[in-house]
């Protein structure tokens, strides 16, 4: 379903991704490892269109989308939700749900917005409060019910568990098995191999921009080159 | 004394126009993070765009209030979106500086093809009064008020309400989390632009049955506008609104009390110690 075909991007002149090939499936949970640096951020940002790839393809539900904008690409059925979360701080929690479905999804906004909330029980609580003021946490967790809100084909995760405290990171995997269930593939970048690998259907190791390593995530789990590969030595 | 209540009444007609000028400029200062320069040729070209109207098409200003609205949205959107934004390649000082260039460009055109002469329209409502029992007030001020309370209270509903508005507000603060939910960061800021300009299209219909139009009578209103904005707070809805209002009665005050023609003094003065005493203006609260 997506398929991103030797992509090179980077900043500037330097170039961060050296041609990255990946597939994530309908309905896939695809992990994606790395050390800090190796271009994990960079990939997510490349397939949502903040950057522009400069050679390869992208491919999306049958549909070229290495030349899209962002709008097109949320249109298309991908959410990325980002690290840093890059949430609304100066609106209501109400308000960055409401535009989670700005470009799609916007016709049953009503009904994503429950669904949303019995996900994340804890926002319903918290929907007048202004999202600046919520918990590291809860700025998390509105995050991706944001990215949700606009009925994603697929969701992008970046470092979902950062910050967050180990009973939360255990919720946050728990959560994305849920997002799974409800036929939504997911593409996780994480520091947590080994709950990543445990949740992911497989996996692919990038390493200075380029992947390193990939296969089903319990043959990765078992690779001793995986902790060579993921420390970069 | 019993020039006092006329006065302040008379402050606040005035003031309520300097606040719709002012909340464009501020709307456009809470998302662009820049002073729009051109914001007081813009009222100058509006304020002729009416009186043409008029003298040309027998349009009253009121009449030709919602035309020039969208004309005026329509044509900061553009100068937004394809002049400004492409000369400036998106840097904050170069996008100054374009606005500052705007400005001249307008400015010496309005000079060079309708010359320096002051120019007014005749309305037969022109002397007109309403009686509010303690003050007569002229009906083209009283309609200028209402007026633009009422366009205000709208842009309010429209930043506080809408998708739009909520956009806008996000693009203020997060533009890279507001292009990943797909608002089109562009046309955002051009869309701000628009507005921003649609308020002093209709602050000049709104004027001119009571004012005159030169090519410099933007700079009188643009500077009280950017006292305003400053005055309120950067980027605040609510304080360019009552900063507005309150500098209108400051400058009747002044005017009442030092002579009609010192009247600005108090602006002035006001600005400096508002600017001494608490920088960030008066309302904490921020569009942005
Ligand atoms: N906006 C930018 N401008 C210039 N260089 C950048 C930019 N963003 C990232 N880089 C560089 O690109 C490289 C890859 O960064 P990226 O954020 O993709 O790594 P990552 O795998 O996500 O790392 P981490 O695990 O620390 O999040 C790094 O060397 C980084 O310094
Ligand atoms: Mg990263």
């Amino acid at each position: 379903m997506l398929d991103v075909v030797v992509v090179e991007a980077g900043y500037g002149a330097m170039p961060v991704l050296r041609g990255v090939t990946l597939k994530v499936g309908i309905g896939e949970i695809v992990a994606v490892l790395g050390a800090n640096g190796a271009g994990k951020t960079t990939l997510n940002r490349t397939i949502s269109g903040l950057v522009r790839a400069s050679a390869g393809r992208i491919l999306f539900a049958g549909d070229d989308i290495t030349r899209a904008a962002p709008d097109q690409i949320v249109a298309a059925g991908i959410a990325h939700v980002p690290e840093g979360r890059r949430i609304f701080p100066n609106l209501t929690v109400r308000e960055n749900l409401d535009l989670g479905s700005y470009r799609r999804g916007r016709a049953r906004r009503a009904a994503n917005l429950e669904r949303a909330l019995t996900v994340f029980p804890r926002l319903a609580e918290r929907l007048g409060q202004s999202a600046g003021t919520l918990s590291g946490g809860e700025q998390q967790m509105l995050a991706i019910a944001r990215g949700l809100m606009s009925e994603p084909i697929l969701l992008i995760l970046d470092e979902p568990s950062l910050g967050l405290s180990p009973r939360l990171v255990e919720e946050m995997f728990e959560l994305i098995a849920r997002i799974r269930e409800a036929g939504v593939a997911v593409l996780l970048v994480e520091q947590n191999v080994v709950q990543s690998l445990e949740i992911a259907d497989r996996a692919y190791v990038l390493e200075r921009g380029a992947v390193s390593l990939e296969g089903k995530a319990a043959t990765l789990a078992a690779d001793p080159k995986l902790k060579k590969s993921y420390l970069g030595m | 004394m019993s020039l006092l209540l006329p006065s302040i009444i008379n402050g606040l007609t005035t003031g309520a126009i300097y606040a719709l000028v002012a909340l464009g400029l501020t709307l456009i200062y809470g998302v662009l993070h820049i002073i729009n320069f051109a914001h007081g040729s813009l009222l100058m070209l509006a304020l002729y765009a009416a009186f043409f109207a008029k003298t040309l098409l027998g349009l009253d200003p009121y009449a030709a209030l919602p035309v020039l609205l969208l004309g005026f949205f329509a044509l900061g959107y553009a100068l937004q979106r394809w002049v400004i934004d492409w000369a400036s390649h998106g840097r904050d000082q170069n996008i100054l500086l374009v606005t500052l260039g705007l400005a001249l460009v307008i400015d010496n055109l309005a000079l060079f093809f309708w010359t320096s002469t002051t120019r007014t329209i005749d309305v037969p409502y022109a002397f007109e009064v309403v009686d509010l029992g303690v003050a007569l007030v002229p009906l083209p001020r009283a309609i200028a008020f209402v007026g633009a309370l009422v366009l205000a209270a709208l842009l309010w509903a429209l930043v506080g309400w809408t998708d739009l508005g909520k956009a806008i507000r996000a693009v203020a603060r997060e533009k890279e989390g507001a292009r990943l939910v797909g608002i089109r960061v562009e046309h955002i800021y051009a869309m701000s632009f628009g507005i921003g300009t649609a308020c002093v299209a209709a602050a000049a219909c709104l004027l001119l049955p009571t004012f005159y139009v030169t090519p410099q009578v933007g700079y009188a209103f643009v500077l009280v506008a950017f006292t305003t904005v400053v005055l309120g707070g950067m980027g605040s809805f609510l304080g360019a609104l009552v900063g507005g209002l309150l500098l209108g009665v400051v400058e009747a005050l002044c005017g009442l009390f030092l002579g009609e023609s010192l009247g600005q003094i108090g602006i002035f003065a006001l600005f400096i110690l508002v600017l001494l005493l608490r920088p960030t203006g008066l309302f904490g609260a921020r569009l942005a």
